[in-house]
């Protein structure tokens, strides 16, 4: 231990918090950071994640017992919140800081100084033609000098050169790119503080009032703030579906329409909207999104007596199938003598399959079917413990037979009741369809457009704008010219070339312009002495 | 809204036609760059390497391989690697005399390269034909799902490259372009078959016919780019060692020239892939009510951006070697793959869309 410790030449603390950001903020460790950032976030792709599916990651911990527990511990079902994750972006995003800071104040500097001095030996540039001209050395440097500001260039004049230099834009655009990234991520983090996401089941009639407990469930950010919910209420009025009755294959059943009529009152103001998948309501700030659907069967139940002990339409949610067979419970807690419940399976267009099973074989209500089986006991609803309304804790219940001491099943079409054994019935009445809505707010996302512009903006400038250095020297009549590209610049030499060939346009004999042609430096080409030209490769 | 049965027939027939044509393409472009004789470096040296090569003193790259080629070549084609050693050398040490041009064969045209090119026109035509049917069959975009978005993708992997050839001489890209797109097609008219039909309601959006499409660039570009990385690790090598079952690739360029392509298509690429990630976190904010939720598709398309921006940054890294680089490259084309097969397929999320 006594040795480990010793071995570091004394940096003390601080010259290690120095080291640390040193080595942070090189490119090489943002690179690692990067690299590890792509591979931690497969896992969430992998794993179900809580933020999407709660429900599954449940059931993934009861199915693989103390695995699931050890990839719990280690937040594999939160991911994106989790310390590990979390860590390696913040890393990032320090590193970012680290790299963009100083840069942007060597780039500020470096916009607002001359470009720099012809190095001695320009022959060593990527780009670099000479020739020899006959005309006055100042006159030479003129007309490069004004060529250049036309091309866009920053120039300054010194004595036996002019320097130049363009593309000031790509290391603007890379500075915007990465600061529009960090202001992105922030803004992220601060919308998820600030806005709230709920979710409402609406059956066709139903109206929501936008208050807390209206909500099936709400998620509101640390720092939301429930008194600031828009005051607004939504109607349900009608949801029309439709679904390919003529493709065949796979395409088959698909839906094709989804279209719900919705009447919004704000301030008293009603107003009808088309809502569709793509196409949310929106009231101030808050949107209101289509986001899944099915049917609602509406069953009427009597008891031993004959009062109607339940009725009304009932959420069924659909299994995920083509046909939209939807699983659902009905509860009927006050009946006379003991609870009932039922749960119940509804086939929109019932079919018998190969096998003889009832099955659902197209999504619309072409031959609806509901089939049931009943309980009788307790159902549990004054234990205290929060129930699912989608399904039955049996428990304490006992299921219905039938005269045989079967277990029974209801089957029933729109329009039919069956008796129960216990002496009351039911009676499937119709269909309703609803919806399911997500309601939420954001109020950031208009600074999050705006950073994710400015992004794409600064990626394309720092990729594609080339930044160039072009020094023009006239020594006793012989002209360099000569480029240096700063990062990617295919032009580089062309740029020389370019150049060199508007400086000598001046000079009659130019038109054996062999620069086109780098490998031939043809002897034939010097008819007079003011075009020997050569292009010299950038190795000696 | 209904579904033109016999367009979409004519769409699938067109397809198989330009499979065939594409299959005969590739054969001749294999010949090009595997087949026939040796050819000289000069030949192959066009257009963009004309002028003296200038190394950028970054990259600096090996210079005289091919003189011990030149001695220990094979008999029956000694001549042409003596030849082609010289000249090599010449480009390589930037000497000033004339590299080639004095060759004779050095003006023999490429006519396998130039058969390959004309038949992938015409493959690009059928295929192009393949892609307006299926369009006008439905009456709407050509990509609501996975067989469209293939189909659509490859063609334009196609054009790209018939266009990117008028502009510098990538022939030697041909073979691994119409068998891509060969196998891709394959894939599509069978295991990713999907009848024509209309749209599913969460794709029914004008933001199909931007996310998309630009998505669909992005693929093609990245897959393009992510050819000329496999051939510049196979050059780089062959610079290097020179192993004898590496001999075709003396008819490529430099490998850090092809590098230089590779990189410039990767970061157009790069370009497309993030406007198609930001349109898709609008989109998902217009259809999901947020603009980013960790989906599964989201996720991938996240890992690939992320990937891509390690390639650009190794790229600028001291350290990272241009074949490293590459190999970066090559992890971004597999996530690209990845995310557009398994991803629609077997992953659960809201992107489900391949209509299998």
């Amino acid at each position: 231990m006594d040795k480990a410790t010793a071995t570091p030449p004394q940096l003390g603390f601080f010259g290690m918090c120095r080291w640390a950001w040193r080595q942070l903020t090189t490119m090489r460790v943002a690179l690692i950071l990067l690299l590890i950032l792509a591979l931690a976030a497969i896992p969430g792709s992998l794993l179900p994640q809580r933020i999407q599916d709660p429900g599954r990651v449940t059931r993934f911990l009861e199915e693989n017992g103390v695995w699931g527990q050890f990839l719990d511990r280690i937040q594999m079902f939160d991911v994106y919140s989790s310390i590990w994750f979390s860590s390696i972006y913040l890393l990032l995003m320090i590193s970012l800081v680290g790299c963009v800071v100083p840069r942007s104040a060597q780039h500020w500097k470096a916009m607002r100084s001359a470009p720099p001095k012809a190095p001695r030996r320009l022959g060593r540039m990527p780009g670099y033609v000479e020739f020899t001209s006959a005309t006055e050395a100042r006159t030479v440097l003129d007309t490069a000098q004004a060529r250049l500001r036309k091309l866009g260039y920053r120039t300054a004049r010194h004595d036996d050169h002019v320097a130049a230099e363009r593309g000031y834009l790509r290391e603007t655009g890379n500075l915007v790119f990465h600061i529009s990234l960090l202001v992105a991520t922030l803004t992220m983090a601060i919308g998820s503080l600030f806005g709230y996401q709920g979710q409402r089941i609406l059956i066709e009639g139903d109206t929501f009032t936008n208050s807390l407990v209206a909500y099936d469930s709400f998620e509101p950010g640390a720092y939301f703030d429930p008194d600031s919910l828009p005051d607004f209420r939504l109607t349900l009025d009608e949801f029309t579906s439709s679904f390919d009755a003529t493709a065949p294959g796979s395409q088959f059943g698909q839906p094709r329409v989804f279209e719900a009529q919705v009447t919004t009152t704000v301030d008293g103001q009603s107003e009808s909207h088309t809502l569709k998948v793509n196409e949310p309501v929106r009231v101030g700030e808050t949107g209101v999104y289509l986001t899944g659907n099915g049917y609602a069967p509406e069953v009427t139940v009597r008891d031993a007596t004959g009062k109607v002990v339940h009725s009304g339409p009932t959420v069924f949610v659909p299994g995920g199938d083509a046909g939209y067979t939807s699983e659902g419970v009905i509860k009927v807690p006050d009946a006379a003598g003991t609870q009932m419940g039922f749960v119940g399976v509804f086939l929109p267009t019932a079919t018998q399959n190969d096998q003889g099973e009832l099955v659902s074989s197209f999504a619309e209500l072409r031959n609806p079917y509901l089939v049931m089986s009943g309980y009788t006991g307790d159902l549990g609803l004054d234990s205290g413990v929060p129930q699912s309304v989608y399904s039955l804790e049996a428990e304490n219940m006992t299921q219905m037979t039938d005269a045989t001491g079967e277990p029974l099943t209801l089957q029933m079409g729109v329009g039919q009741t069956q008796e129960l054994p216990n002496g009351g019935s039911v009676t499937f009445d119709g269909v309703k369809r609803y919806i399911a809505v997500d309601i939420s707010q954001d109020p950031t996302q208009g600074l999050m457009l705006v950073s994710a512009i400015c992004v794409l903006l600064g990626l394309g400038l720092s990729l594609f704008v080339p930044r160039r250095r072009m020094w023009v020297r006239v020594t006793d009549g012989r002209v360099e010219v000569a480029a240096l590209a700063r990062g990617e610049d295919p032009m580089v030499e062309r740029a020389a070339r370019d150049l060199a060939a508007d400086l000598r346009t001046g000079d009659s004999d130019a038109e054996g312009d062999s620069c086109a042609e780098g490998d031939s430096d043809a002897p034939g080409d010097s008819k007079t002495s003011t075009t020997g030209s050569r292009i010299a490769s950038g190795r000696d | 809204m209904d579904v033109n049965t016999d367009l979409a027939m004519w769409s699938n027939q067109l397809i198989v036609s330009a499979m065939i044509v594409y299959a005969i393409a590739m054969i001749a472009y294999a010949f090009d760059l595997f087949g026939g004789r040796e050819l000289k470096q000069s030949e192959v040296a066009t257009a963009e390497s004309k002028p003296l090569r200038v190394r950028r003193t970054t990259r600096t790259a090996t210079a005289v391989l091919d003189a011990p080629e030149g001695g220990t070549g094979d008999s029956a084609a000694t001549g042409g690697s003596t030849a082609e050693g010289g000249s090599a050398a010449n480009r390589g040490s930037g000497a000033n005399g004339g590299s080639g041009h004095s060759d004779g064969e050095a003006e023999r045209p490429r006519r396998a390269a130039r058969v390959g090119t004309s038949l992938l026109v015409l493959a690009a035509l059928l295929h192009v034909g393949a892609v307006l049917t299926r369009a006008l069959s439905v009456t709407r975009v050509p990509w609501g799902n996975m067989m469209e978005y293939i189909l659509t993708a490859t063609a334009i992997t196609v054009v790209v490259f018939l266009i990117v050839i008028t502009r510098k001489d990538v022939r030697y890209l041909g073979t691994f372009v119409a068998g891509g797109v060969l196998l891709s097609l394959g894939l599509s008219i069978t295991v990713f078959y999907t009848p024509a039909a209309q749209l599913i309601p969460a794709l029914q959006s004008y933001w199909i016919a931007i996310h998309v499409p630009i998505a669909i660039l992005s693929t093609a570009l990245l897959y393009i780019s992510a050819i000329l990385a496999v051939l510049q690790i196979l050059k780089a090598r062959y610079e290097d060692r020179a192993p004898a079952w590496l001999r075709f690739t003396k008819r490529l360029p430099a490998s850090t020239d092809i590098e230089r392509v590779s990189y410039t298509i990767a970061a157009v690429g790069f370009i497309t892939w993030t406007f198609t990630l930001i349109a898709g976190a609008i989109w998902a904010e217009v259809a999901w009510s947020r603009y980013w939720g960790w989906d599964s598709k989201e996720i991938w398309t996240f890992v690939v951006w992320v990937v891509y921006a390690a390639y650009l940054h190794a790229r600028a890294t001291r350290g990272w070697s241009p074949t490293k680089v590459a190999v970066l490259n090559l992890i971004g084309i597999a996530s690209v793959i990845f995310n557009f097969t398994v991803v629609n397929v077997y992953f659960n999320g809201l992107h489900s869309y391949s209509g299998l």
